[in-house]
């Protein structure tokens, strides 16, 4: 283990599985994590996250596949012996030891000598901002500050891999977007690769290289942010990252790149085909189109449709109008400043609406 | 209007213990009290009774016996019992039942039965003679009724589960991230019992070990049974003052070096707690 110049290490997850009884927590996943990269897997409660981070960890064994860290096979080795950092949700101090045994721990583990693990100690609560705090008990602690005393434990011995699963969970939303800068700076300070669990969409966003979007235990999609909020490749995670607005129909025509889609209220809107299975639609089928709230805007014009019934919602900056489409599905688009409560009718450009086939948003359908 | 309430609540809750409190001063206070200070009124005040008991020998070696069998029941019972408590705070469904039910059906048993039936198995004929002997181990059967063995046997199996209870309890409450946290930060099995488990799981010992070496220290029917002349314990003293020879101002003295001794063992235990925790431990 060098000290200083840490690189992380690479992890290459192949073909694992993770069978509890019937439920498959996690099926057949494969994921290249670069070495360095700071990837997220974001996804509903359930689809698997924790336990894909728990093989890695060491702590569940796969039923199949393989699992290599810095191209060494790691599927069934010890825990204690994958040099893996890690930080629990509930942070995991040792409640019978101070903030500075706590962190010494993985050094005495690995037969560090007294003098350099005091150095090493000072200098990892240096790192987390918690200069001096060394002598304290855990429980004299605010939850912020247990969560930097768990960063510090998990990186003081220069682990080329941290995995985190939900860290930030039990923190309010401002002290959560502070703590998401400081573990993002901590990351680039030390090189390390970091596979980050989280079922905030945000946090993800804002603190990756890529997400991998997990659901019932696949990876529905593994993109860099933007891409993923850009160009969704499935119903599900247009709905599961930022907002949208399904409708669903039947495909009237595709032609030039664009769908029609007749909806059943009667309106026809319009769509470019999108997703994996984007060569599935076709007329007579049937089709969802999915389009954000801010690419809406008020007024008639090629498939615009009926708005009944908005409501304004104020979410601090923005404002937007809930109301519902003529076959009663609720509706949601940015409200300008002269925009109502009340009927309103709305269209978009084709091309910012994405139209996937029905049938591929069968749960672990194709990757 | 909060002032009021809470006034109005503590009168309520003093009402509430009143009967209990009543039943104790009757029943255990004011007897005990009785019988401890009859120790130095001969009617006057007087210590014959406990320059007796310093003169003879005999309660010199009944005290000395009744603390080393407490003290081999406690490191036994912990040695035993903090496997079994390990083991049920591990295993989970119908497996952890079965061993919660082996520590908790002799709970409910009672001690005469139990006590009875170590009889059974110890006496000159009884089962664990007859199997040696055909087995061929022994010739001729064993003495083990009577002997401090026999009562040592008995008194760890009575005083078992107040070994493993509470240390089952602070186990289970200790969140299992914290092994897998140590795991993880390249602890090895042993040593994440040794650093983790073991220290957090102390509190439960200490109860343990204080339940079950106050409990033996006054035990009586059990020793009374399975002990014989050679084995008397202190318990077993008293009674017989009491019973066979009236003489309750003895009794009352050496009730009365019991309760010290007790409450010294308890107070010890408190400090070394305390330090302990001072130490080691959030404040
Ligand atoms: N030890 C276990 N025994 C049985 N089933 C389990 C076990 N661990 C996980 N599961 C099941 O596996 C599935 C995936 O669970 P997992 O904890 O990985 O989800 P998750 O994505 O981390 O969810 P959350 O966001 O709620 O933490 C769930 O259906 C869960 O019930
Ligand atoms: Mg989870």
């Amino acid at each position: 283990m060098s000290q200083g110049t840490v690189r992380g290490a690479a992890v290459t997850i192949s073909g694992v599985s993770r069978r509890y009884g019937s439920v498959t927590a996690v099926n057949d996943v494969s994921l290249d994590v670069r070495a360095g990269e700071f990837i997220s897997l974001l996804g509903p409660s359930g689809s698997g996250k924790t336990t894909l981070l728990m093989m890695i960890a060491g702590f569940e064994i796969p039923d199949d596949g393989t699992i290599a860290i810095g191209g060494r096979d790691m599927t069934r080795v010890d825990p204690n012996h994958r040099n893996l950092g890690m930080v629990f949700q509930k942070y995991a101090l040792f409640p019978h030891m101070s903030v500075a045994e706590n962190i010494a721990f993985p050094l005495q583990m690995r037969k560090v000598g007294k003098a350099d693990i005091a150095a090493r100690v000072a200098d990892a609560l240096a790192k987390v901002q918690l200069a001096g705090y060394g002598g304290r008990q855990i429980t004299q602690l605010s939850g912020g500050q247990q969560q930097r005393v768990a960063l510090a434990r998990a990186t003081v011995f220069n682990p080329p891999v941290i995995l985190m699963d939900e860290p930030l969970g039990a923190l309010d939303k401002k002290l959560r977007e502070h703590m998401q800068i400081e573990i993002k700076q901590l990351q680039r300070q030390l090189g390390a690769t970091v596979i980050y669990v989280t079922h905030d969409q945000q946090e993800a966003l804002t603190m990756s290289d890529r997400v991998a979007v997990m659901n019932h235990g696949v990876i529905e999609q593994l993109s860099a942010p933007r891409d993923l909020y850009d160009e969704p490749q499935s119903i599900f995670v247009a709905d599961f990252v930022g907002d949208t607005n399904l409708l669903t129909g039947t495909v009237h025509a595709v032609e030039n790149g664009i769908v029609a889609l007749d909806l059943p209220g009667g309106e026809r809107v319009f769509g470019r085909p999108a997703g994996r299975t984007r060569e599935a639609i076709a007329p007579g089928g049937s089709a969802v189109l999915s389009i954000r709230p801010e690419k809406v805007r008020p007024g008639a014009g090629p498939g615009s449709i009926a708005v009944r019934g908005g409501e304004l919602i104020y979410a601090g900056s923005d404002i937007s109008i809930v109301g519902q489409t003529r076959d009663g599905r609720p509706f949601k688009f940015r409200a300008g400043p002269a925009d109502a409560a009340g009927d309103a009718t709305v269209s978009w450009t084709a091309g910012d609406a994405l139209v996937f086939a029905a049938s591929g948003d069968m749960p672990g359908a194709g990757r | 209007m909060s002032a009021t309430g809470a006034s109005i609540g503590t009168r309520a809750s003093w009402l509430l213990v009143t009967p209990l409190i009543v039943v104790l001063v009757f029943a255990f206070f004011w007897p005990i009290a009785n019988l401890l200070s009859r120790s130095f009124f001969n009617p006057d005040f007087s210590l014959d009774k406990y320059e007796t008991l310093w003169s003879q020998q005999l309660y010199w070696r009944v005290f000395g016996r009744s603390i080393w069998i407490s003290v081999a029941c406690c490191v036994i019972c912990l040695v035993v019992g903090y496997p079994v408590a390990y083991a049920m705070a591990r295993l989970t469904g119908w497996r952890g039942l079965v061993v919660a039910a082996c520590v908790l059906v002799p709970l409910w048993t009672s001690v005469l039965v139990r006590s009875y039936s170590w009889i059974f198995l110890l006496q000159r004929n009884g089962v664990v003679n007859s199997v040696l002997q055909d087995l061929g181990f022994i010739g001729r059967p064993l003495q083990m009724l009577y002997t401090e063995g026999a009562v040592l046997v008995a008194m760890t199996h009575v005083l078992l589960p107040f070994m493993i209870l509470p240390i089952f309890s602070t186990l289970r409450g200790i969140p299992p991230e914290l092994s897998l946290a140590a795991r993880n930060l390249g602890a090895g099995r042993a040593m994440t019992f040794w650093k983790v488990t073991l220290p957090l799981s102390l509190p439960g010992v200490s109860t343990g070990v204080l339940f079950v070496f106050i409990l033996a220290l006054g035990f009586y029917i059990t020793p009374a049974m399975v002990g014989g002349p050679k084995t008397l314990m202190i318990g077993t003293v008293i009674a017989q003052q009491v019973t066979e020879l009236l003489d309750w101002r003895f009794a009352g003295a050496l009730s009365t070096v019991l309760l010290v001794l007790t409450l010294l063992v308890a107070v010890v235990f408190q400090r070394a707690l305390a330090v302990e925790r001072l130490s080691g431990h959030a404040s």
